[in-house]
């Protein structure tokens, strides 16, 4: 049985259907990363999952408790569902230390006075903060705040976490280090992480396994990072999850041609058996999967070549399109640069195929 | 888009207790208490003015509104709060660019003594200039007539000009206050940029730093305006003798003459019509300003503006500035304890004539001690019910956001725009027995007045607070274990708590001083400091009237300098 399970979860906002019929799954001592665009409703979720939401419609569990069901009108109030949070904002109480923040939790629950000390202490070690247990929140850094707010949540459960965008507010090389740390604190613990962010990145880089909604709050892909890199299931996922090019490609005289404006282009590749009485396929192609191929029927004039350190980067112009080509340092080193100006042969490597219909209602 | 406004409403639905629960119960206080202390007021001043013996009828609001006496108490009202407004503009602007904007000497301890009339009470630095320019006893008109020989006064301070400048010089830190920090707000580059544009120093100045303070220079304006429709000190004390009256000063004197009588109360509530509808006029004007003056090149954060050199202007400007403070601080402030000192009013201001027995008198004379416990019983209680009071409101009107919140803050910001005059009539209406409750000649009437008098104060500064604790605070502290009512306590309350206490001081410090409401409201036993010093100077006793002036002056500096090392000391955030 899966540790935290969102079964038909409904939620509106007044007129406004935020989530409808959600459903997803958390196992036990995971980092599961829920991504999506900015609105879709990630965050919404995560309230109704911390009971400062109330759904619409659906059930809620957490281990064998059932903390929300609309039938059997369960509503476990927030204060004792505990589950800890980060927020995006940190929400660090700034009138209070560090220890008060972190020790809030365990005198709600009445924990006795030595214990609380003796966690607290242990807590700040594991977020390397032990030096500011007297510390107000406004003489921290904003990492530094974050972390106090990590070791409330671990105060608050050490079973699961919820995390929402905790590290947005931090800058570049801080988001770095703060993703390792949750990494490294998470494998320590072994607790249960449902990490919530817009960044796709973020996401790959630190989720076991990676959740994706849509703009429209539908749970599109549920998978391992290689799962959501190599399969990508919708159109939307593929684009969401890097840079991509997207070309039509058009069924004409049982062939399939390139859509390129004014004119059609041959396509090189392979269209796979199952789609083949399709007349209309979108194709994408991730900029490190186009290669130079002198052979190809595909041709395009290079508009821009812009050396990047550990790779090249092409602007081709084909008929109306410009497709965007990476080419990593080494092949280029082998194989020659393609000159601006030069006309190329293009061939594609793992396009992936979309019906161009039914993706373009849900645009 | 996700609505906030629903957002922290579940989290009281959330509570469990959906009926009973602790927001649903303050919500409801929070309209019942406002609907009793602020709406009930009003609409018996509406009622009465319209009705009479239960039939509508004009005949009141017609005969009151075409008397003479009416006509030119409108009209000096009009006119005093136009003049004080323009003068009241203009001095405050210079200042504030003299102070904000110069290399002038002394700048950071002159903005504070320029902000002293603002806490000094208007009556008695009119009371001070009265005794110094009286048309026939002022101090200084009759050195000046004996010194050179003139045949009569070359001052008189009992005329409207008298009555401007005395507003004048305390209501002008208004504007002075809101220019100096939008001025140290703006961005210097836009100055900067002028100057490199080839534009002169003048043009800077007259083409771009004023405009961009316009929205800034209008709202302290249009606070000068209102404020001194309303105000019934200064021309109470410098216009009675002359018959010079405004509207609140001639709703007071019907009221004052009648004795009490419900035929005056009747004709002051019909007046309090024509005051509101003044009132009213200028705050629409207000709000039509305020609206099309909207600049974001002003920053929140501070900035470091350009200097500007005065050179040799340097030190004239600085005498200048000198002198004004001079004239509207120390003047009167000297005034008062000087005659609080002298054995009879009229005697030469020479330690000869100096005596302790003006002090000895007021501390021994039941009376004057009983005004000084009441005021501190009045300030203190409606300081916490009503800071109390507002904070509820603010929560309810910020947080809770029921259906219907808006009309909430719009019942307790209304008495704001009320004048004190006309609140006092209100008061009077609903709480002298027509309606049950007979509370007239205690102390409770006037507290009831207090409350809603400055109830907008403190809903504006625990609002303004409640606002920058975001909602995750709260929900954290939900998350981490703690109910509703255990995260209010725990979290939101310290968080506002600073603004609470800034809000009880500024109830409390206007309260010590209040006489525009209370002189209408006190009864044989229930007299405040500020109607104490009135009614002794009324009757003459300026020597006495002085000494509790002083008394009263520095009761405000130790409170406000207590509010200051409070603010300096707080904690965190």
């Amino acid at each position: 049985m899966s540790y935290v399970r969102f079964e038909n979860v409904s939620f509106a906002y007044g007129d406004n259907q935020i989530l409808k019929n959600f459903s997803l799954a958390l196992e036990k001592n995971e980092i599961m990363c829920l991504v999506g665009p900015s609105g879709c409703g990630k965050t919404t979720l995560v309230r109704c999952l911390l009971g400062l939401n109330r759904p619409s419609e659906g059930e809620i569990y957490v281990g064998d408790t059932c903390v929300f069901s609309s039938k059997r009108r369960i509503n476990v109030p927030a204060e004792r569902r505990r589950i800890g949070i980060v927020f995006q904002d940190y929400a660090v109480w700034p009138h209070l230390t560090v220890k008060e923040n972190i020790a809030y939790p365990l005198r709600k629950r009445k924990v006795p006075k030595p214990e609380i000390d003796r966690r607290v202490e242990e807590v700040l070690r594991l977020v390397r903060m032990s030096e500011y247990i007297n510390h107000l929140p406004s003489q921290l850094s904003g990492g530094q705040q974050q972390r106090v707010a990590i070791a409330r949540a671990l105060m608050t459960s050490d079973d699961l976490v919820v995390m929402d965008e905790p590290i947005t507010n931090l800058d570049a090389k801080l988001r770095e280090q703060m993703l390792y740390e949750i990494r490294e604190l998470q494998h320590n613990m072994g607790t249960t992480v449902f990490y919530i962010t817009h960044d796709q990145r973020a996401a790959l880089q630190l989720g076991d396994r990676i959740a994706i909604m849509d703009p429209q709050g539908e749970l599109v892909q549920v998978g391992s990072d290689e799962d959501i890199i190599l399969r990508p299931r919708t159109r939307f996922v593929f684009e969401f999850i890097g840079v991509t090019n997207f070309l039509a490609l058009k069924r004409v005289d049982g062939q399939y041609r390139v859509d390129l404006g004014s004119t059609l282009a041959p396509w090189p590749a392979q269209v796979p058996p199952e789609l083949q009485n399709v007349a209309v396929l979108d194709v994408g192609i991730r900029p490190n999967d186009i290669v130079f191929d002198s052979s190809s029927p595909f041709r395009g004039v290079v508009r821009r070549a812009v050396f990047l350190g550990s790779e090249y980067e092409y602007f081709v112009q084909a008929g109306d399109k410009s497709l965007r080509i990476q080419q990593g340092a080494l092949d280029a080193s082998l194989n020659g640069i393609a000159a601006e100006g030069s006309e190329v042969g293009l061939n594609f490597l793992n396009p992936q195929y979309y019906e161009a219909a039914r993706e373009e209602g849900a645009r | 888009m996700i609505n906030l406004r629903r957002k922290t409403r579940d989290l009281a639905v959330l509570d469990g207790r959906r009926r009973v629960g602790l927001d649903s119960i303050m919500t409801a206080l929070s309209f019942v208490l406002l609907l009793v202390i602020v709406v009930t007021p009003i609409s018996m001043i509406v009622y009465h003015a319209f009705f009479h013996q239960g039939q509508f009828s004009l005949d009141l609001i017609i005969d009151q509104f075409t008397r003479d006496t009416t006509v030119s108490a409108m009209w000096n009202t009009i006119k005093i709060a136009i003049l004080v407004t323009i003068f009241g503009t203009i001095v405050g602007v210079f200042y504030a660019w003299l102070l904000g904007r110069s290399n002038i000497p002394g700048k950071k301890l002159m903005r504070f003594l320029f902000t002293i009339p603002y806490m000094f009470p208007p009556f008695l630095g009119a009371m001070a200039w009265d005794l110094l320019l009286n048309g026939r006893s002022g101090y200084l008109n009759r050195w000046l007539m004996k010194t050179f020989g003139l045949s009569s006064a070359p001052f008189n301070i009992n005329t409207v000009w008298g009555i401007v400048f005395v507003e004048l010089s305390y209501y002008f830190p208004f504007v002075f206050m809101q220019v100096v920090s939008a001025l140290e707000r703006m961005d210097p580059t836009l100055e900067e940029s002028a100057r490199i544009a080839g534009a002169k120093q003048g043009t800077v100045i007259w083409k771009i730093t004023l405009p961009l303070v316009r929205p800034a220079i209008s709202s302290g304006a249009l606070l000068i305006l209102i404020s001194s429709l309303a105000h019934f000190g200064v021309p109470s004390i410098l216009g009675f003798s002359q018959g010079i009256f405004t509207l609140p000063t001639r709703i007071y004197a019907v009221i004052a003459r009648s004795g009490g009588s419900f035929e005056g109360i009747r004709q002051g509530a019909a007046l309090s019509i024509l005051l509101v509808a003044v009132v009213a006029l200028a705050l629409w004007i207000q709000q039509r300003v305020l609206r099309s003056g909207g600049y974001d090149i002003i920053k929140g954060k501070s900035m470091r503006p350009t200097v500007i050199n005065l050179r040799g202007a340097r030190i004239p400007l600085f005498i200048l500035a000198l002198t004004t403070l001079v004239v509207i601080v120390l003047v009167p402030l000297g005034m008062i304890f000087l005659v609080a000192l002298v054995r009879a009013y009229g005697l030469p201001l020479i330690p000869a004539n100096f005596t302790l027995a003006n002090y000895q008198r007021i501390f021994t004379a039941s009376g004057t001690l009983e005004s000084i416990k009441n005021s501190m019983i009045l300030s203190l209680s409606a300081g916490v019910i009503t800071m109390l009071l507002g904070t509820m409101v603010a929560y309810v009107v910020q947080k809770i956001r029921p259906r219907g919140s808006s009309v909430l803050e719009i019942m307790s910001v209304l008495p704001y725009s009320i004048p004190g005059t006309v609140l006092a009539i209100g008061v009077i209406l609903a709480w002298s027995g027509s309606l049950g409750l007979n509370l007239y000649n205690t102390l409770w009437i006037i507290l009831v007045a207090y409350i809603a008098r400055y109830l907008s104060f403190s809903m504006k500064t625990s609002s303004a607070a409640l606002l920058q604790v975001h909602p995750s605070l709260e929900e954290a502290a939900r998350t981490c274990g703690a109910s509703h009512t255990e995260s209010l306590r725990d979290i939101t309350l310290p968080l506002i708590r600073p603004a609470m206490v800034s809000g009880f001081f500024l109830i409390f410090l206007p309260a010590m001083r209040e006489v525009t409401t209370s002189v209408l409201l006190y009864g044989p036993y229930t007299r405040t400091l500020g109607v104490q010093i009135y009614s002794l100077r009324d009757a003459g006793m300026m020597p006495q009237a002085s000494a509790l002036g002083s008394v009263a002056i520095v009761l405000i500096i130790v409170v406000n300098s207590i509010v200051n090392a409070l603010n300096q000391t707080r904690k965190g955030v």
